[in-house]
């Protein structure tokens, strides 16, 4: 009984650790089978489009919200100790150093993460890939690396809109609303958030998450099972797997930026 | 009559299983050769292996006196160019339409002029029937259609071997019989070396030149179509006239009537 | 199904709306002056305690942002931290007998370097050491001389803060 445990138990590790070769395969054939900048050019532009043109709505909408909702709750707090004055350094870091890369990596993942897995899975169970396959075009040139760097390139570019907009979001709550002074809001805030320690970093944060989830998407959509139900799994595995991930490597991010690299 | 592939002492597991152990094929050139078979004999995995997309695990797959086994990526895609394949799902690219599916192999590996590329996709569309239909996007295609266009798409590089994997699977007798018919003519006219995997047995059988039967990894009859039809093996037979009960028996194994209505017993046979 | 030529079009507007943001955070929010290193004088002064301040922390002249402090190091000689600064290229001249004091920005802000310009006519250059220096105050030390002086009135404690000089 317990020799069948252990036994499953070392199975399952070494799928995980099969899988996660795999994974890596896909990206290294990703990245370093580079199809000819004329033909990949226009392939790339085109995922870009598609992740992150068309992600564009929700992230503005989101971030608004954020940003008006981190204000409105700051405020409160803030006015306690009388620093409501500080509410412009408190949205702007907040947004900039941590809400602005994760929370758009997460819609990431469920809007365009889990579309570019179940593009990729269709694809794959239709016999697209294999057929793409028998006419001497590799997939992995023409499918899946565009993908991957039009999905890597959207992200921060998504983060610094959604920054932009959060921020905005607080400007509308604080000053027009609740009647802060804008010169004050304005002139803390440019004080207390440095360009390279925190804007860079967010986006450097969000290069990473960008990349992370891209690759996760791509390959549960490359190894979905040719069915349906494979579809389905796969597409919500992506965004489970994407959203701990990118959790995960914020903490991680984080504690190694907090020190000052 | 030399062979476009041969296939000598061919092994291949999957998983531990092995699929085929010790087989030899051949296909002549220029000719019509059928490999049929009950479902799950490895059909389509040969065709996988003759277009290098899995590796035998024993023996030669010679394609043009290539070794498919030996080539290098660059060799394959090389080889691949010369091949055209038609899978059971068609495979056609979902978010172009048919012109630009047919076009789509044109683009890729030649240096052609739209022009070109224009009369060389009509041409072939004419082939198969659906000129008219080159605006259309695969989701507005029937089944039988989508087939043809895949067809269209996989000679428009006028190759030397076409294979189709279950081409007349679930379709209507007109449909059919336009691809028998276009199966047959393509084959002469272009004078292509087609092989086709299929369990239709009498439409397969009526119009290739030679047959290959496989069942359980074991080719169990070779030849011209009449002369398989009058071999006597009793799997052959079972297989070619359809029969429930043979060979492959229609019970899947487990006791005996008496014993589960009475309850004697339960679980697995012995 | 978008021709390639309006795809292209709506992904160079995304791509300048992203320049538009990115530039707007750069000097909006966060107060970025200039992307690259200003040209400048380097200049040290040396404190018994510098508090909180920390290397990128500002140099101001009346109140007016003129440098930023690049390194401190301990002087292993008199054990005094010594302060390295970058004094702007556009700042005017600084005279050689001007001090500088390590302030707090508000309340709870972070400390600073402020420079009170005195009378001399030479000018501090690059590598000058400004002589005259006031440490940061520190709230224990304030609260142990608000003590003393109650409990010991008109007597001068050893830890009463005076204008300090340098040995050279």
């Amino acid at each position: 009984m317990i020799t069948h445990s252990i036994a499953a138990l070392g199975r399952l590790g070494i799928d995980i650790l099969r899988s996660q070769g795999k994974a890596g395969l896909l990206l290294y054939g990703a990245i370093f089978r580079v199809p000819s900048i004329r033909k990949g050019f226009p392939l790339v532009i085109q995922q870009i489009y598609a992740t992150g043109v068309l992600s564009l709505l929700i992230i503005i909408v989101s971030g608004l919200f954020i940003g008006m909702v981190v204000a409105l709750q700051g405020y409160h707090t803030l006015a306690k100790f009388g620093a409501s004055q500080q509410l412009g350094p408190l949205v702007a870091l907040s947004v900039v150093r941590e809400l602005g890369p994760v929370v758009t990596a997460l819609l990431f993942a469920g809007r365009a993460g889990s579309a570019l897995a179940a593009e990729i899975g269709l694809m794959k169970a239709t016999d697209q890939l294999s057929s793409m396959e028998m006419m001497a075009v590799d997939p992995l040139q023409r499918v899946i690396a565009p993908r991957f760097w039009g999905g890597s390139i959207s992200m921060p570019l998504l983060t610094i809109i959604f920054n932009i907009t959060a921020i905005y979001g607080a400007y509308l709550v604080g000053v027009k609303w609740l009647g802060l002074d804008a010169g004050a809001f304005w002139s803390n805030m440019q004080s207390a958030v440095d360009f390279h320690a925190d804007i860079l970093n967010g986006i450097y944060k969000s290069i990473v998450f960008g990349i992370v989830v891209t690759w996760i998407a791509l390959y549960q959509g490359y190894e979905a099972a040719p069915t349906s139900a494979g579809i389905a799994n796969a597409t919500t595995r992506t965004v489970v797997y994407s959203s701990l991930a990118v959790l995960g490597l914020d903490f991680v991010l984080t504690a190694m930026m907090i020190g000052g690299w | 009559m030399n062979n476009l592939v041969e296939m000598s002492q061919l092994g291949f597991q999957r998983q531990n299983r092995t699929i085929f152990h010790d087989i030899d094929i051949a296909i002549p050139q220029g000719k019509i050769t059928a490999i049929m078979g009950p479902s799950g004999s490895g059909k389509t995995t040969l065709l996988r292996l003759i277009g290098g997309q899995l590796q035998a695990t024993q023996g030669r797959v010679l394609v043009k006196n290539q070794d498919i086994t030996r080539l290098n990526r660059r060799e394959l895609y090389a080889l691949r160019k010369r091949m055209g394949m038609l899978f059971q799902t068609g495979g056609l690219f979902t978010h172009l339409t048919v012109f630009e599916n047919v076009a789509f192999p044109l683009r890729e590996h030649t240096q052609l002029s739209e022009n070109m590329i224009r009369s060389a996709v009509l041409m072939k569309l004419e082939m198969v029937g659906l000129r008219g239909a080159r605006n259309l996007m695969p989701n507005e295609l029937s089944g039988g259609m989508a087939r043809r266009v895949a067809l269209a798409r996989a000679i428009a590089l006028d190759p030397d071997l076409i294979m189709y994997d279950e081409p007349f699977s679930g379709q209507d007798p007109i449909s059919m019989g336009v691809l028998v018919k276009l199966i047959r003519t393509l084959n002469d006219a272009l004078g292509l070396t087609t092989i086709i995997v299929s369990h239709d047995v009498p439409e397969t059988l009526g119009i290739s030149d030679y047959a290959y039967v496989i069942s359980d990894g074991n080719i169990i009859g070779k030849g011209t179509p009449e002369s398989i039809a009058h071999d006597n093996s009793p799997q052959l037979q079972q297989f070619l006239t359809g029969l429930p009960d043979g060979p492959v028996p229609f019970h899947y194994p487990a006791h005996t009537l008496e014993q589960d209505i009475l309850g004697q017993k339960s679980g697995e046979p012995s | 199904m978008l021709s390639q030529r309006t795809i292209e079009t709506l992904v160079g507007l995304f791509l300048l709306a992203v320049i538009i943001s990115l530039i707007t955070l750069a000097f909006k929010v966060s107060g970025l002056t200039t992307f690259f290193n200003q040209e400048g004088y380097t200049v040290t002064a040396a404190f018994d305690d510098i508090g909180q301040l920390r290397t990128r922390g500002s140099v101001k002249i009346g109140g007016v942002t003129v440098g930023e402090v690049t390194n401190i190091a301990i002087d292993p000689a008199s054990y005094k931290a010594v302060v390295t600064m970058r004094i702007n290229a556009n700042t005017g001249d600084i005279p050689v007998d001007s001090s500088a004091s390590i302030l707090t920005a508000g309340l709870l802000g972070d400390n600073y370097i402020a420079i009170t310009p005195m009378y001399s006519k030479d000018f501090l250059k690059n590598g000058s050491m400004i002589e005259e220096t006031h440490s940061a105050m520190i709230l224990e030390k304030l609260i142990g001389q608000f003590l003393f002086s109650v409990s010991h009135p008109g007597e001068v404690s050893q830890n009463e803060k005076s204008p300090e000089k340098n040995p050279n």
